[in-house]
């Protein structure tokens, strides 16, 4: 008998709608794994058995009586700690939450559940989303499941290390200055962070509010198109998300890369590790090989990336913590963290009376010349290819006490959020038995194509198959 | 030394959608339950987002129209940071420097004087949670009802131009007045629906500029403590500057058991708002459609309906000016105008004598009775047609109010149709056979009597008697 924790997310939803497996077996060994792996990895902070059990049972009811169901009916689908999910704790891997409750679900939870996609688990994370290594969970690290001597990367570092260990077949993520592409990076894995205002941002609890994006880790390019299909869309609880109109994004997912202009920004090559330098370089000449044209290109603002996200992110950042005060719900703000506790006074400097035009404008305005720069080059090119992360993933402990070495492996993730434009993170090769990752970038509401782009790529190179050995 | 008071307002009103200004609970929280107009987003939930109250808006830029202000093609929210545990997000929805109107005025009278009052901005944002405190158990508690959190609330500033308590508190009727033709808000001070806070301080007279000082005056639930709270605080002021000191900014609250005003919050330290941006909520723009759309359903205010009501029917501004304090009594005036054919002036005294007596006695409004323009025409019309006395008619008219039933079923019904001439001659012989005293002393030349024949007459016909008919009638008869 196979292991469907083996398999990818459409393998094994073609299973069950081939009535080759219950949804209530499939999950089973989900949970079971989930159980197992977690005390070594310790990437969920609650596994939801009962609901897990109890969700699959219907699905197996729908299933019986042939009805016809999304693919991810019935697959098990973890969420970062952040989402709210009506009735599951929901602690934003913070102290400061660790009692907290709510009483309602987030946008994509509900519609994530009206496919009847299967709650397993609820992922740890850096608190609040705070972080590029997991490393600053309340609820301890999660480990890299290719060495677990190294970090998983951050924020998303649950989700990322449930989906790379075969614990679920899908995690959600939330994306502010790299926190889905970092870990998908570090972890094998494709990790999309969508256009700003494509999936809605209501009921998860915010960390930037116009930076965050709402995505999600995946195996396989497919597996990510799936997901997107369902949580993809204007919602009328959040007034950023667009009224754009989106088809299946798996349609002619398999259309291929000829004729398509490839731009790679010079100032994405200058800073990074020789090695992961070379890997990206050569996926790049494998879709030239597939019929792409490849232009070098310019983003000349990239430098002041980080500097300006960590202005406009921290004074967010502070207002949206403003809220944790005991007094509805939750623990004191003596529970905080030196992280969020360090964004909340940056945050509350930058927005102070005599500083903002100083800080906070000026960060607002440099962002619009980062965004332009992505305008203007996408005149020239269809996608852009970049690194995700200047390093390999990086042993723990390494970084955890310096900050700034910290905030600098988000150095081209960063500019992404700042512009809003979305970004796919798609496995380019291992160095040292380590994983390594490339983003392809594209303008506004293109994630058809970004995933057009990564399927191509992925076909050639399976790098998906090689699994961590656990 | 001589001082002029400095006096700007800003005022809070609470507006009359259904909705709160950013989630779907429902705004009408008076005398509900605490807690049970609530939902994630006004209870400031981690992850709940908020959505902007469409309705809400053009409210707000219909009063800016009313207010003469320029409209404002771009508009956004910003956060407005600080602690309060009746501020469930740790910062309220607010407007910073993109209001939805700016740079109006308003016109109000006091006495003959008309005065042109600026006004330097009109925005929206989210009124706050209640707090109450009690002891349960034993224990001293704060007790929180958010039901009131999130629900729309504009704020209306004036320029520093009022210079009397006076001037204060006609600009807030006018306001009111205004907000209610608009039926924008209730606009009632005792429900907290409209809230004043003045900013008074004093300059010397012929100082041209603003004082170096202000304090901002809180807590008051009704027009006249504001002139009260205002004229205390002018004379308070005056006290300390005879003294040679500046009285102390702060926020002072109306103690309305001890009429004076007390300290409540030291303002020296100016606090740090940290506005920036709502990034939950896109910027606005609008285009001179929309406005174009949106003045053509702003109902006539009540200036023009003053105007108008002089340029239609005979009567004086005092009397216009009295009926369009209500829009409601003028919609009355005017229907009765209506229905009823004789003179428009005969009606304005019945509403403004008769009928706004009983109302304030009541404390209630047009609104608050059972009375149709119809019911009153035709009291009117039956009055004309010498069919009741005019004190009957006051009678039929206080039945009316209380039953609703019409002036001809109550005449009817309470037997008061004038009786007939005929029979009124043979009363008014029955009257003199029975009072040969009075009548021997009418011939006498003692005037007066003729006084008490007349009620004589009165008694027997319960009143039923047209007066000058009795008069005319017993003189006949004495004087043959």
């Amino acid at each position: 008998m196979i292991d469907v924790t083996t398999l990818t997310l459409k393998e094994v939803s073609t299973l069950l709608s081939k009535k080759q497996i219950k949804a209530q077996e499939l999950n089973g060994s989900f949970l079971d794994r989930a159980h197992k792996l977690n005390k070594k990895l310790n990437s969920f902070i609650a596994i939801t058995d009962d609901v897990a059990i109890k969700q699959a049972k219907k699905v197996d009811e729908l299933i019986a009586d042939n009805q016809k169901l999304n693919p991810l009916a019935g697959i098990p689908i973890a969420f970062k700690d952040l989402f709210s999910t009506k009735g599951i704790r929901t602690t934003a891997g913070s102290k400061v939450l660790e009692n907290y409750v709510p009483v309602y679900d987030a946008t994509s939870v509900t519609r994530l559940k009206d496919v009847s996609a299967v709650i397993i688990g609820k992922t740890n994370l850096d608190a609040w989303g705070h972080g590029s290594s997991g490393e600053n969970s309340d609820f301890g690290p999660t480990l890299n499941p290719y060495d677990l001597t190294r970090v998983p990367g951050g924020s998303s570092s649950g989700s990322a290390v449930a989906v790379a260990s075969g614990a679920c077949l899908a995690a959600t993520g939330t994306d502010t200055g790299g926190s889905i592409r970092l870990p998908a990076a570090f972890c094998n894995l494709i990790g999309l962070k969508p256009t700003y205002g494509r999936v809605s941002r209501y009921g998860i609890i915010a960390m930037a509010s116009s930076l965050d994006s709402i995505g999600h880790l995946t195996k396989t390019v497919y597996d990510n198109a799936l997901v997107l299909n369902v949580t993809a869309g204007v919602d009328e609880f959040d007034s950023t998300t667009s009224t754009q109109k989106f088809e299946d994004y798996t349609k002619d997912i398999e259309k291929g890369v000829q004729g398509l202009r490839i731009g790679l920004p010079k100032e994405y090559f200058e800073k990074l590790d020789p090695k992961i330098k070379d890997s990206v370089i050569s996926a790049v000449k494998t879709l030239a090989k597939l019929g792409a044209t490849v232009i070098d290109d310019s983003l000349p603002h990239t430098e002041y990336g980080v500097s300006t996200y960590y202005i406009i992110q921290p004074s967010e950042v502070s207002s949206n913590l403003a809220r944790y005060d005991s007094i509805r719900f939750g623990f004191g703000r003596e529970k905080f963290g030196p992280e969020a506790k360090r964004r909340i006074i940056l945050g509350t400097y930058t927005l102070s009376a005599g500083y903002y035009d100083a800080y906070y404008l000026k960060a607002m305005k440099v962002r619009r010349l980062i965004r332009q720069d992505f305008e203007k080059v996408f005149k020239k090119v269809d996608v852009l290819i970049l690194p995700t992360s200047p390093t390999l993933p990086f042993n723990l402990g390494e970084k955890v006490d310096d900050p700034l070495t910290m905030y600098l492996s988000d150095i081209f993730t960063v500019p992404i959020n700042l512009a809003g434009v979305p970004s796919l993170n798609v496995p380019c090769g291992f160095i040292n038995n380590l994983p390594i990752g490339m983003q392809i970038v594209g303008p506004d509401f293109s994630e058809k194509l970004l995933y057009q782009v990564g399927y191509a790529y992925e076909q050639e190179t399976k790098w998906y198959q090689n699994k961590p050995k656990l | 030394m001589n001082y002029k008071p400095v006096i700007g307002l800003e005022v809070h009103i609470e507006l009359s959608t259904q909705s709160k200004m950013f989630c779907r609970c429902s705004a009408d929280y008076f005398g509900a339950k605490p807690n049970t107009h609530t939902c994630p987003v006004c209870l400031g939930l981690p992850g709940a987002m908020p959505k902007a109250n469409k309705l809400a808006i053009e409210f707000v830029q219909k009063l800016g129209f009313a207010l003469k202000c320029q409209p404002q093609l771009s508009s956004k929210f910003d956060r407005k940071s600080y602690f309060y545990p009746d501020l469930p997000k740790g910062f309220q929805i607010s407007q910073f420097d993109l209001p939805f109107s700016q740079k109006g005025h308003l016109e109000i009278r006091t006495g003959d004087q008309i005065k042109k009052i600026g006004i330097t901005r009109t925005h929206l944002e989210e009124d706050t949670g209640k707090l109450s405190h009690a002891t349960i158990n034993g224990k001293r508690v704060t007790l929180i009802d958010f039901n009131r959190s999130g629900v729309p609330l504009m704020e209306v500033v004036s320029e520093p131009e009022m210079q009397s308590a006076t001037e204060a508190k006609a600009y807030s009727q006018k306001l009111q007045q205004i907000v209610r033709y608009l039926g924008i808000s209730d606009a009632d001070m005792e429900k907290g629906s409209m809230r004043i806070e003045p900013n008074v301080s004093l300059r010397k007279s012929g100082d041209k500029k603003l004082p170096n000082y202000k304090i901002e005056l809180k807590n008051i639930n009704s027009f006249r403590f504001a002139e009260r709270a205002i004229n205390y605080e002018i004379e308070r002021q005056i006290q300390i500057l005879e003294s040679g000191k500046i009285p102390h900014q702060e926020t002072r609250g109306w103690d309305e058991k001890n009429n004076r005003t007390v300290s409540q919050r030291s303002k020296e330290l100016s606090y740090d708002y940290r506005y920036f941006p709502e990034p939950d909520l896109p910027s606005f723009n609008f285009d001179q459609e929309y406005f174009t759309k949106l003045q053509s359903q702003i109902p006539e205010l009540p200036d023009q309906k003053v105007k108008r009501l002089l340029r239609n029917y005979q009567i004086s501004e005092g009397e216009a000016i009295l009926i369009c304090q209500d829009k409601n009594l003028a919609d009355f005036f005017e229907e009765t105008v209506k229905v009823y054919k004789g003179s428009p002036k005969k009606i304005v005294n019945w509403i403004t004598g008769e009928l706004l007596r009983r109302l304030n006695e009541t404390n209630q409004s047009i609104r608050d009775i059972n009375l149709l323009p119809a019911q009153l025409a035709e009291l009117l019309f039956m009055t004309d047609q010498n069919k009741i006395t005019n004190a009957t008619a006051k009678d039929v008219f206080e039945k009316m109010i209380q039953n609703g039933k019409s002036a001809s079923e109550l005449i009817s019904e309470l037997d008061l149709t004038l009786i007939s001439q005929k029979e009124l001659e043979k009363t008014t012989e029955t009257v003199i056979k029975n009072n040969q005293k009075a009548v021997a002393d009418f011939k006498n030349g003692k005037k007066e009597s003729l006084d008490f024949l007349i009620g004589q007459t009165q008694r027997l016909t319960k009143g039923k008697a047209n007066p000058a008919l009795v008069r005319q009638l017993l003189l006949d008869k004495l004087e043959s």
